[in-house]
This record gives C-alpha cells, sequence and structure tokens, in this order.
C-alpha cells in the first residue's frame, strides 16, 4: 500500500500536538519558579512543591480522591466488565436496546444533569452524602467507559480458545478465570486506569453528591483556582500529570508483555 | 456454540447482565425521573427544599396531596426570565461553533495521523490519548496561567510588537473557546482518524486515475467515507460542551452564563431546586436528538467491529 506523509501532514500533525501539550507544559515549568509572582521567571525552586506538605486541607482533599478513584474504579471495573460481557455475548436478548442505551447515554450526557439527578435521588432516599455518595456517582459513569474499552477488545476476541478449554471438560467459571480473563486482561486493566483517572478528576459530580466531610482534590483546587492563580496550584497539578503519566506508561508496558506474551505462547491467527 | 449456549443458560450470565442493568436502573434512570418529579416541585425553606414530598407511608392519601401539590411553576420561571432562553441559545451557539472549529482543527491532524508511517500510528494515538487522561481541570487551569492580563500570551505578543498594551484575555468569549476547543480536541481528533485510518486508499488512486485533481478526490471521496467519524466525532463534542460547566466558569465573562453555569447558580446560590431540575430537564429535551443518534452511532460501530 502506498501511503505518502507529505509535508503538510507533518506539519499538522506537529502543530496539532504542540497545541496539546505546550499549556501542560508551561504548567510543569512554572510549577518550579521561585518567584511568588507566577509569571515572572525567578529561577528553579522546589519551595511550592514543600509548601504543599504543609497544606493540611490539600493532604485531606488528595487522600479522599484517591480513596473515592481507587473505591469507584474498582467497582466500575466489574460492573463494566459484566455489562461488556452482556453485550457482546448474550445475543440478542430482550431489553438490550434500553441496556445498551443505558451504557451510552452516560458517556455524552452533561456532568451537571448527572450530577444534579444522582444528588436527587440520593435526597430522596435520605443517604448521608459523603464517600459513599460519590462513590456510588463516579461508579456510575466510569463503568459505561470501562465497557466501552473491554466491549472493543471482546469483539475481536477468538472464541475457539474458550470453546478448546470446555470440549476438554472445563467448566465454565473456570474457563472464565483461566482463559478469558488473562487474554482480556489488558483491556481491563485499561478501563481500571480510565476510570480511576476519571474520577480523580472529575469536579462537576462529586461537587453535587459529596458531604461534609469527604472534600476532593478537583473541589479543593476549582475554590483556589477561583480566587486567581497560586503557584502552589501550579506544584499541585504537576504533581497529579506525573501520577497519570506514570500509571499510563505502566499500563502501556503491561498491556505491550501481555500481548507478546500472546503471540509467543499462541500460533498466530 | 455449544460453548456458547452454557455460557448464555448458565447463572453466570443472568448475573453479568443483571449486576450492571440494576446498577443503571437505580443510579442513572431512577434519577432522571426524580428531576422529573421535582421540577414539578415548588422551592421551600424546608429539609429537603421543596413542597411537595411524596410520603408513600402515608398511602393513598399521602398521593393524593402530592399530586395536589404540584403543578408547572418552575418551567413558567424559565420562560417568564430572559435569562434562561439566553442560557440556552448561548450553549448552543458555544457548542455549535466549537464543534465547527473543532472539525476544521481536527481533520487535518487525523487526517496526518493516519497517513503516518504505521510504527508511529500508535505512538501518535497515544500521545493524542494522553492529554485526555491528565484532569480536564488543570487543562483549563493551564489556560489561566497562559490567557492572565501579566500571562505568557501577552508578553510572548507584546515582545514580539504585535500589541502594545496588554489584552484582557480571560472573561471573554474567546477564551472560552480557546478552552472548550484545547479540552475537546482529542474527542475529535481520535473518532476521525479511526475511520480515516480504514479508509482505501486504492480509491484515491483510481479518482486521480481518472483524472480528479487532488481536492476533488478529497472533496468526493475521503470525506463522504469518513462521515461516520464526522458524525461521531461532532456529537462526542457537541453533547456535553452544550451542558459545560467548568470551562466557561474558570474562563468566560459574566454577561452570558452558558447553560450549565445557570443551572448551577440556581442550585448552589439560589437553592432553588425545582428550577434547577426544570433547567436540566429542558436541556435533556433539546439534547435527546443528538445523544439518540449518538447511541445508534456507538451500537452500529461496535457491532460492525465484530
Amino acid at each position: 500500500m502506498q501511503r505518502r506523509f507529505s509535508a503538510f501532514n507533518v506539519v499538522s500533525v506537529a502543530l496539532g500536538l504542540a497545541f496539546l501539550y505546550l499549556p501542560i507544559a508551561i504548567l510543569v515549568i512554572y510549577s518550579f519558579n521561585a518567584s511568588r509572582l507566577v509569571m515572572v521567571w525567578g529561577g528553579w525552586s522546589t519551595r511550592w512543591y514543600l509548601a504543599l506538605l504543609d497544606d493540611q486541607d490539600m493532604r485531606d482533599a488528595a487522600v479522599a480522591s484517591f480513596a473515592i478513584a481507587t473505591a469507584s474504579a474498582a467497582a466500575a471495573t466489574v460492573l463494566g466488565t459484566c455489562a461488556a460481557f452482556a453485550l457482546t455475548r448474550l445475543g440478542r436478548f430482550r431489553g438490550r436496546a434500553s441496556f445498551a442505551a443505558m451504557i451510552y447515554a452516560p458517556l455524552v450526557m452533561p456532568e451537571v444533569i448527572t450530577g444534579l439527578s444522582l444528588l436527587l435521588m440520593f435526597v430522596a432516599a435520605d443517604v448521608d452524602r459523603g464517600f459513599v455518595t460519590v462513590t456510588a456517582a463516579h461508579t456510575t459513569l466510569t463503568m459505561c467507559f470501562v465497557t466501552v474499552v473491554v466491549q472493543s477488545r471482546l469483539a475481536a476476541f477468538d472464541r475457539s480458545l474458550e470453546e478448546a478449554a470446555m470440549d476438554l471438560g472445563c467448566p465454565p467459571a473456570r474457563t472464565f478465570l483461566t482463559v478469558t480473563l488473562p487474554l482480556i486482561a489488558p483491556a481491563v486493566i485499561a478501563g481500571f486506569l480510565l476510570a480511576f483517572s476519571l474520577s480523580l478528576d472529575d469536579l462537576v459530580i462529586a461537587s453535587f453528591t459529596t458531604g461534609p466531610g469527604a472534600t476532593t482534590l478537583p473541589m479543593r483546587i476549582y475554590s483556589e483556582v477561583r480566587l486567581g492563580v497560586k503557584p502552589e496550584i501550579n506544584a499541585i497539578c504537576t504533581i497529579l500529570v506525573a501520577v497519570v503519566a506514570v500509571a499510563i506508561f505502566a499500563a502501556a508496558i503491561v498491556s505491550r508483555r501481555a500481548r507478546e506474551g500472546e503471540t509467543a505462547g499462541l500460533p498466530a491467527k | 456454540m455449544d460453548a456458547r449456549n452454557a455460557m448464555s443458560a448458565g447463572w453466570g450470565a443472568r448475573l453479568v447482565l443483571w449486576a450492571p442493568y440494576l446498577w443503571l436502573v437505580a443510579f442513572f434512570l431512577v434519577p432522571f425521573l426524580i428531576v422529573i418529579k421535582i421540577s414539578l416541585s415548588q422551592a421551600a425553606i424546608a429539609l429537603p427544599p421543596y413542597v411537595p414530598t411524596l410520603d408513600l407511608a402515608a398511602g393513598w392519601s399521602g398521593l393524593k396531596t402530592f399530586v395536589a401539590g404540584i403543578g408547572l411553576d418552575s418551567y413558567r420561571t424559565l420562560i417568564s426570565d430572559d435569562i434562561y432562553a439566553l442560557s440556552y441559545l448561548k450553549s448552543l451557539e458555544v457548542a455549535t461553533v466549537s464543534t465547527a472549529i473543532l472539525l476544521v482543527i481536527g481533520y487535518p491532524i487525523a487526517y496526518g495521523m493516519a497517513r503516518a508511517p504505521r510504527r508511529l500510528q500508535a505512538v501518535l494515538v497515544m500521545l493524542v490519548i494522553l492529554p485526555f487522561w491528565t484532569s480536564f481541570l488543570i487543562r483549563v487551569y493551564a489556560w489561566i496561567n497562559i490567557l492572565q492580563t501579566d500571562g505568557l500570551l501577552n508578553r510572548v505578543l507584546a515582545d514580539l510588537g504585535i500589541i502594545h498594551a496588554p489584552v484582557a484575555w480571560l472573561s471573554s468569549d474567546t477564551a472560552i473557546y480557546i478552552g472548550v476547543v484545547y479540552s475537546y480536541l482529542p474527542f475529535m481528533v481520535l473518532p476521525l482518524y479511526a475511520t480515516l485510518e480504514k479508509m482505501d486508499e486504492t480509491l484515491l488512486e483510481a479518482a486521480a486515475d481518472l483524472g480528479a485533481p487532488r481536492w476533488k478526490a478529497f472533496w468526493q471521496v475521503t470525506v463522504p467515507l469518513s462521515l461516520p467519524g464526522i458524525g461521531a466525532g461532532a456529537l462526542l463534542c457537541f453533547i456535553p460542551i452544550t451542558g459545560e460547566f467548568v470551562i466557561p466558569d474558570l474562563l468566560g465573562g459574566s454577561e452570558t452564563l452558558m447553560i450549565g453555569q445557570t443551572l448551577w447558580t440556581e442550585f448552589f446560590a439560589n437553592k432553588d431546586w425545582p428550577v434547577a431540575s426544570a433547567i436540566a430537564v429542558v436541556l435533556l429535551l433539546l439534547l435527546v436528538v443528538p445523544i439518540a443518534v449518538y447511541q445508534n452511532l456507538q451500537m452500529r460501530s461496535v457491532e460492525g467491529g465484530s
């Protein structure tokens, strides 16, 4: 196949990537600025990172955010993977269309609507708002993203391996654990990480569904940002970017290993 | 085939379906019904701050008092004051214009990615996805650093001699558009890339052999073939942008609010839950067609892939 990667193509891709990365790069660089005036360069310094360590509120918010992200991503991974199986494996069951609609709607639903509706439900059900309600809300949003990720992997899945295991007398549950799950693991891990980072990131839904004692990191950052740019905020944002970047590279390595293992151990299709 | 039947008949299949199904009914569907119910109530100084509340324990009489108490007052409020209509219009305008800008910027990027050498493509996709994983809030905040009056953009422009006095970029529609286009670019590029990457290059060669100039081949072959990607990208941007809160709140001005901000203010500042609910219901009605089209595209793209 002849593909021409013309100068125009190169320039548009390069400009696009520059546009995507420059603002984040500027933020990272200025987080190491010694000057309190954010845009006046005063030399390299890590003082704002040290200042963060003393900020009790920020630390509490970080702990709450990580706890919520871990719990909701775990729940979302289980529910989302189940939903992906239901959509790809159960054929045209009754209610499939409405089920698929409920899976795909939260992906594009404006967050203010999701947040408001969940809050009103929690109030109507007379649930105390806090850690549990934010976690449930994030699970609802992020499980749909997990479903989409896992579903695309399952759609390209070679069923004959499962059938072979079952023909050899392996019970369905064990087939799932020993054959299916290892093969879809990269997608499940990617789904978990996506759910985790979406939860860590969310401001709107958390603001609606939270209660006393469960202020998340984005809520904390938001209230500071409204008052203007602060070097401490540049520092905390840089840390969050670093955490996400490390997680993604880890996931990329894991999934590459898995893919190599898969092609090494199995005959090519 | 045996395996498939064994799977779908077992308890596992039932669990796999019912766990997510019930979760979504409880946390996605039922909440919407409650929003509709509360949009028919009246704001009150009470806990929760609306009347009437449905008292199921009181049985039939409880239901009767409830039905007698509901009404369309919140929707009348939405009609009686211009700010709501203006907010909806502003949101639709921002969503339409920025989706168009995103398409114009995103298409050449996706096209370039699709034509890059195979080995490079996976890296490029990763690079486009990566910013999507870093916090939305952080990415919007990064622009405050750049756009503020003593920020980087004004300094660069002043050094280049393009401007002589600092320009107030923040608190303007320009800032909203920059923020929206920046935040949603991956959502536009990725679906476009997915369709362009699958395109059969020989069709373009055929067009060239038949004497079509390059622009004509692009317009009559490439663009029509990438319509599913254009549709998916446009909807993936348009729908959430319409309800966007964070970007206009941090970057925009205070003259005309987008509807997400209006809903937020009614809820958090004015504590008027019924009006906030009515705003949500009307917003959902505006978006119900695009959402249905999006669901359809998504279902077809996944099922077509298997």
